[in-house]
């Protein structure tokens, strides 16, 4: 008599129902710990302590079916040291090209700081939810960061330059604390010069070199008008920014539920699965980054 | 649902063949506590002998079966500015569990819903998952199982076949088909009347058994309302933030990455291991910042994922109600000790 178990081959049977088209994670199982593999192709000095990474990933036909959505995040593989989450910065219209502002930190953003051009590493994703641009066509649009911030803000900035016609005012405010930690100063002329948009700095500790606003980013509201019932905004800073900006704004009349913030908590898949970004009852990877501010108000200890 | 009784001889010789043909894990006495009470758990079994029928409750759960609480993810050859990534998806033989207990196969089926049936489901999990043979047991309940408050106590699905002990023979509960197969080897009957009405004493008997429960009535609102409550601060003043809770408890699964680098910078190796929220650096970041750096804090979330974030994602509680965290915890906080005074 023989009573012994056939070995069930979960992966074959998985790709027999696999889905084409995007690189969709969600029902592949043999990809769940694949990292698609990228070089570093171009390293721009943002200030002593943040650089931009241009990342691309280096098989055409995984670069063809990568896309992302403004506010999305990716998890970065630098092999032997580690991976971590990291907001993508450029450009959604861009294919298979990605731009990571990366502060040095700790272990991984450290060794990554000392990488050159040319070096690989691993992208896996896009993750998580994104500011939901289309929900804010005919709508004023005010986006605002501090600090590092502006990182994840930057690819809600290049939808909007892009697609300037699909919305009406648009509003740009960036604060931080000194001047010398503004981020992709090198754009700035350009966001100015679009048509329809206007980008207001403000520094709380200013040098001698500034002849800027000083002040907290809320300072910024006494300086425009804007039709609060048709406005959405994305907020993007350090919580106790957030919490700010986002009670005024409601004060100001825009309902919390056309706010939205991006939060953050440490992560170590991207995918649901490690239960380190949970907040409230859910998880930021999953049901994040970006949340509207009406939910962020109802998750247990997220601000 | 099929019912069949078999006579424990013929259930005895049908274990034997499966021995014989597999990898098959059963309870035995591994070791005896202060008391020196036998502490039993699955072991590999190579003959029928070692298994262990008298086996009250297994110490460690069987998730580490499925979860290990280390394992190779993947690797990375590193050579010059490149490297090629090797991905160490399981593809171990299959493998029989015995004795599994009701509160531990839901508890499976609670970790299926994460790592198996949601968005990204894990291949580590679902390999082995899908390859593991379960013949559950039933169980005669503890002082410390509460597992009838949260609806554990007995099983719908996630496991192969199901036993109770109806005497000389064993009453048979058939949820695969592989296990109606293998059935259809040995002699086995179509259940009577009479095991019928010895089936239903028996649930009864057991049902009247517990003692220790908790009530989950409004649970999720009642956690709500005392989320600032300094009666967290109490059990915090007690706990030491070892993580023995999340250690030891089924329903278990967080974990950190660590990855690993040999002094010639060419081999690489990611190791994924489990971790416990009630361990000091669970939600610290890079820079020093800790969402939650205080030991009350930390156990309050403990409780929050188990019986409420889960509850609002699934509509049941994460915690199958096994008492295990309360018998390993020094510091003697017991989940019915803890949910009652929430709700004082
Ligand atoms: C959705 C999201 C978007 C982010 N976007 C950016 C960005 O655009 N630019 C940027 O510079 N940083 C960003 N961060 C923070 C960035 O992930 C951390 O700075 C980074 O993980 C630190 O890694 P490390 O190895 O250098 O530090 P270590 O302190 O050595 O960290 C060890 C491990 O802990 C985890 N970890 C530590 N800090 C964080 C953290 N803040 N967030 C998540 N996981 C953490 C990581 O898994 C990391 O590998 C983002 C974080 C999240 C969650
Ligand atoms: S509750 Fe008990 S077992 Fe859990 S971390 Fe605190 S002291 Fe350790
Ligand atoms: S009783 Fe404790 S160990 Fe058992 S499932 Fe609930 S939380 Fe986990
Ligand atoms: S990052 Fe692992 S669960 Fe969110």
């Amino acid at each position: 008599m023989d009573l012994s178990l056939k070995y069930q081959d979960v992966l074959s049977d998985n790709k027999k129902i696999k889905t084409g088209g995007r690189l969709n994670r969600k029902t592949d199982l043999g990809n769940f710990e694949k990292t698609y593999k990228s070089e570093i192709t171009g390293i721009i000095e943002l200030t002593p302590l943040e650089k931009l990474f241009q990342i691309q990933i280096i098989d055409q036909d995984e670069r063809e079916r990568f896309s992302f959505k403004p506010g999305q995040f990716l998890m970065l593989e630098v092999p032997g040291f580690g991976e971590i989450p990291l907001s993508i910065s450029s450009s959604p219209s861009r294919r298979g090209v990605v731009e990571l502002c990366i502060r040095k930190q700790g272990r991984v953003t450290k060794f990554l700081h000392k990488m050159q051009r040319g070096a690989s590493v691993g992208i896996k994703g896009p993750f998580g939810t994104h500011f939901p641009m289309e929900k804010f066509a005919n709508a004023n649009v005010l986006l605002i960061a501090g600090g590092l911030g502006l990182a994840a803000l930057r690819s809600a900035i290049y939808y909007v330059e892009e697609n300037r016609n699909m919305f009406k005012d648009i509003f740009i405010m960036y604060g931080t604390n000194d001047p010398n930690q503004m981020l992709f100063t090198y754009q700035y002329e350009t966001w100015k010069k679009t048509d329809g948009i206007k980008l207001f700095t403000i520094v709380q500790n200013p040098d001698k070199k500034w002849s800027g606003r000083v002040g907290l980013i809320t300072d910024l509201f006494n300086e425009i008008v804007i039709d609060t019932s048709n406005t959405h905004a994305i907020v993007c800073g350090p919580p106790v920014m957030f919490k700010f900006v986002c009670n005024k704004l409601n004060d100001l009349g825009i309902p919390m539920e056309n706010m939205f913030v991006s939060l953050e908590r440490r992560m170590h898949c991207g995918m649901g699965k490690c239960c380190r970004c949970n907040v409230g009852s859910t998880y930021t990877c999953l049901s994040g980054p970006v949340f509207d501010y009406w939910t962020v108000m109802n998750l247990k200890e997220a601000i | 649902m099929i019912f069949k009784t078999i006579d424990k001889k013929d259930f005895n010789k049908f274990l034997e063949i499966l021995i014989e043909n597999n990898s098959f894990f059963a309870p035995q006495k591994i070791a005896k506590d202060k008391n020196n009470k036998p502490i039993y758990d699955l072991r590999l079994v190579n003959d029928f002998k070692e298994i262990d029928f008298n086996y009250d409750i297994l110490k460690y759960p069987p998730r580490r079966f499925f979860l290990p609480y280390r394992e190779a993810i993947s690797s990375f050859e590193i050579k010059n500015s490149s490297w090629q990534q090797n991905i160490n998806y399981e593809t171990k033989v299959p493998r029989i569990l015995l004795g599994l207990h009701p509160c531990d196969i839901n508890s499976l089926n609670k970790l299926d819903k994460v790592l198996m049936l949601g968005d990204y489901p894990s291949p580590y999990y679902t390999i082995r998952r899908k390859n593991t043979f379960i013949i559950g047991m039933d169980c005669d309940p503890k002082p410390f199982c509460f597992c009838r408050s949260v609806g554990t106590h007995t099983v719908q699905h996630g496991c192969d076949m199901f036993l109770i002990d109806i005497g000389d023979r064993y009453f048979i509960e058939i949820f695969s088909n592989v296990a109606f197969d293998f059935l259809k080897k040995v002699t086995t009957k179509d259940i009577t009347k009479k095991d019928d009405d010895e089936y239903k004493r028996i649930r009864r008997l057991k049902a009247e058994k517990f003692t220790a429960k908790i009530d989950v009535t409004d649970l999720t609102k009642i956690l709500d309302m005392e989320f600032q409550s300094d009666v967290w601060k109490e059990w915090g003043d007690k706990c030491l933030g070892c993580g023995s809770c999340a250690r030891v408890c089924p329903t278990c699964y967080c974990y950190g990455i660590e990855e690993k680098i040999d002094l010639k910078f060419q081999q690489a190796e990611k190791l994924k291991i489990l971790h416990a929220c009630t361990l000091i650096d669970f939600a610290e970041v890079a820079g020093g910042f800790n969402f939650r750096p205080e030991r009350h804090i930390r156990l309050k979330y403990r409780y929050y994922h188990k019986h409420r974030g889960f509850v609002e994602a699934y509509e049941e509680s994460l915690c199958v109600g096994c008492g295990r965290c309360g018998e390993a915890c020094l510091a003697g906080i017991t989940v019915p000790e803890v949910i009652s005074s929430i709700r004082e």
